[in-house]
């Protein structure tokens, strides 16, 4: 980093750009999380819209997937990790007593890095979610349900044939939107995507971009992506962090043709990262 | 910019030639000690697998003789007067019958030439007191045989049986190592000569106790007392054992307790099984007062000795299962619970079975414990329950290996291959049950 874009990083005390929207499905004010005594996040304030692709960039280390966790609090497995500050969905706060952990990661669905299907077949995989929550009364509802979210996830027609075969049968990219087609089918009202084409090949990844899109219709999502490119193609909105702190967000557009502060530029211009 | 790559590929070119025969040189020394490292390796196996095949030959060969028993076929007459029985008697009175005085007669009228009282006795060695047994037996169920003369097959008594067995000639006494007389040899061989001998399946030995003559005794009793100890053994210690594992590796909150309780575990593993044995003859034999020599003492002592095998063993699979399984389903809402039993627990169970059967094999074949709680014991009844006394297959093994009559020889190597076949068919449905959670993937 160069001095000048040091001292950037050191004066920043409040994001630049628009952090909150109107129509917010979560939002998150003041959040700092630490792991232990060092702190991941710092003081960052985000909405997430409804109906929008929020994308998060930013260097490795820059703290956005543990932000991204702490939104449906896959946090919590890790004892050392504390997070304060507020973070609400429809207002209501994800930390409080009113809101389970389990009730909301139903609302707010999560896919990974890594496609991460369960050993059990396609069907199983889909189902696996309305099972355990109770969301259809009968086999025939279920039924529907797994066919609706494949086709969502743009999956149906491959698998249509082949739905009792294991889940880890499919190739990478069918695999990614296995996962996707199970976190709809729990019909979320948020999906947080953590990198989910970082192991997929271009064509793959192309597919999932255009289910992206097609699902922004329906939920709102946050994604958080390592290629710059991507964040460009699928998102409307784009939040830079950097070494925790959220730099700047703003319209897509806007950060990657007009950035606002030096560090985003640095960062969207490749000097570093 | 061409210059550049010019001078680059100077540099290269000189540096090569010395890297590759540096290289070249390595590698000569790389391989030879991989070939090394290699027959290391098959000669390993084929040391073990030498040691496998010697110890089951001499198992095997020393052990089949027991499978099969020498068996004389006797002519006895039912007669009332013989028996001391009433014409038509009680069965009280059938049990008190002198059924050894009529197998006696049978044979004082086979060889009328022993007179003396000594050659009576040696010619009533040769027919072994389970006679008797059998004979009642025949009697009590059909008890208008009486007054008939009844033919049938008793067993020959373990020294002419051995011999018979042996396939050895009896016209040749003197090529006979036996404790028997050459009297007796005679006897054996008109026997064999009249075709009354023949040598037949044993199932005495899988029907019947431990006995003190060697060719009544049988291994039932020290089979079931195993099955019943290692059940009772299966039944508290894999479900404690899973439940400890899974609470550690997936609830527990790290802090000094669970590490306490985690040291203690490996250290339980390490305690040796004679201290277990101790325990269970304080606190569940003289505390609680369990009966003494049970399978169900037995039991518990050894899932005390099993426990920490499983859990350590658990734990390892639960650990091996990727967490981003885990991540997967608790993304989805599943509860803490709902992750093991659903997804963890599953892709677990091949690794928890085999830790179950490792731990179980090690009971089967313990002793030590089992003797402190008594179940080092003469057994001739076949246990019902988990409360009759009961010995081991283990410890059945050594009390005929200590006992000196020659057909107990035979006896220790064929109780040998039961125990192993018990631990073979054991491993059998772990393996089938292993199968079949992995068939989900």
């Amino acid at each position: 980093m160069s001095k000048t874009a040091q001292e950037a990083f050191d004066n920043l005390t409040h994001t630049v750009g628009q952090t909150q929207v109107e129509n917010a499905k979560m939002r998150t004010e003041n959040v700092n999380v630490f792991y232990g005594e060092k702190q991941a996040i710092y003081d960052v304030n985000l909405d997430i819209g409804n109906n929008e692709v929020i994308a998060m960039i930013g260097p490795s280390g820059c703290g956005k997937s543990t932000f991204l966790r702490c939104l449906n609090r896959m946090n919590d497995t890790i004892p050392s990790c504390k997070v304060t500050g507020s973070m609400t969905l429809d207002g209501e706060d994800l930390y409080g007593a009113d809101l389970d952990p389990v009730l909301l990661r139903a609302r707010v669905g999560m896919v990974f890095q890594k496609p991460n299907p369960f050993a059990k077949s396609i069907y199983d995989n889909v189902a696996y979610g309305p099972r355990i929550h109770g969301l259809s009364a009968n086999r025939a509802e279920l039924d529907d349900i797994v066919v609706d979210s494949l086709k969502k996830a743009g999956l149906f027609d491959e698998v249509k044939d082949r739905l009792d075969a294991p889940g880890t049968s499919l190739s990478g990219g069918q695999q990614q939107r296995l996962c996707i087609a199970r976190s709809i089918a729990v019909s979320p009202e948020v999906i947080l995507m953590d990198e989910p084409c970082s192991a997929l090949d271009p064509i793959a990844t192309a597919r999932i971009e255009e289910l992206i899109d097609e699902l922004r219709n329906n939920y709102a999502i946050a994604i958080v992506t390592h290629s710059m490119q991507q964040a460009a193609r699928v998102s409307q909105r784009t939040a830079y962090f950097h070494l925790g702190k959220l730099v700047e967000v703003a319209d897509t557009n806007t950060v990657f043709t007009n950035p606002q502060h030096e560090l985003t530029e640095n960062y969207i211009t490749g000097r570093f990262g | 910019m061409s210059n550049v790559t010019q001078s680059k590929a100077d540099v290269e070119s000189k540096e090569r030639p010395e890297t590759t025969s540096l290289v070249r040189r390595s590698l000569k020394k790389r391989y030879a000690a991989e070939k090394r490292f290699r027959a290391y390796g098959i000669f390993a196996i084929a040391a073990s697998l030498g040691f496998l095949v010697i110890l089951l030959t001499s198992i095997i060969s020393k052990g089949w003789p027991a499978f099969t028993q020498t068996f004389v076929k006797l002519d006895v007459e039912l007669s009332v007067d013989t028996l001391g029985v009433s014409e038509s008697p009680t069965l009280n009175e059938l049990r008190g019958a002198n059924y050894g005085g009529a197998i006696k007669k049978t044979m004082r009228d086979l060889f009328p030439d022993a007179s003396s009282r000594r050659d009576k006795k040696a010619l009533y060695a040769l027919i072994s007191t389970g006679a008797e047994y059998e004979l009642f037996d025949r009697v009590s169920e059909n008890p208008e045989l009486l007054g008939t003369t009844l033919s049938l097959w008793v067993p020959a008594d373990d020294e002419l049986g051995a011999i018979v067995k042996d396939g050895e000639d009896l016209s040749n006494p003197d090529s006979i190592v036996t404790r028997m007389s050459d009297q007796q040899i005679a006897w054996g061989k008109q026997l064999q000569d009249n075709g009354q001998l023949d040598v037949r399946f044993n199932t005495t030995f899988f029907e019947n106790g431990d006995s003190r003559e060697p060719e009544l005794a049988g291994i039932r009793a020290a089979l079931m007392g195993s099955a019943f100890t290692l059940l009772i053994t299966f039944c508290l210690s894999f479900p404690i054992a899973v439940a400890a594992a899974i609470y550690l590796e997936e609830f527990a909150p790290q802090n000094r307790w669970t590490d306490i309780v985690e040291v203690n575990i490996n250290n339980l593993a390490a305690v040796p099984s004679i201290v277990f044995g101790l325990l269970g003859l304080a606190v569940f034999i003289n505390f609680f007062h369990l009966p003494r020599s049970a399978p169900l003492v037995g039991g518990i002592v050894l899932s005390l000795m099993t426990l920490p095998t499983i859990i350590i063993s658990s734990r390892a699979a639960l650990k091996a299962v990727p967490p981003s399984i885990r991540e997967a389903a608790r993304g989805l809402g599943a509860s803490d619970l709902q992750v093991v039993t659903h997804h963890v627990l599953p892709l677990a169970m091949p690794g928890i079975l085999t830790g179950t059967i490792i731990g179980l094999a090690q009971a089967l074949g313990e002793t030590a414990p089992l003797l402190m709680i008594g179940m080092v014991a003469f057994i001739v009844d076949i246990p019902q329950t988990v409360t009759d006394a009961a010995t081991v297959l283990p410890v059945q093994v050594y009390l005929w290996a200590d006992s000196p009559e020659r057909a107990f020889v035979e006896k220790t190597s064929a109780a040998i291959m039961v125990l192993l076949a018990f631990l073979v068919v054991m491993n059998a449905v772990a393996v089938l049950l292993r199968k079949r959670f992995e068939r989900r993937w």
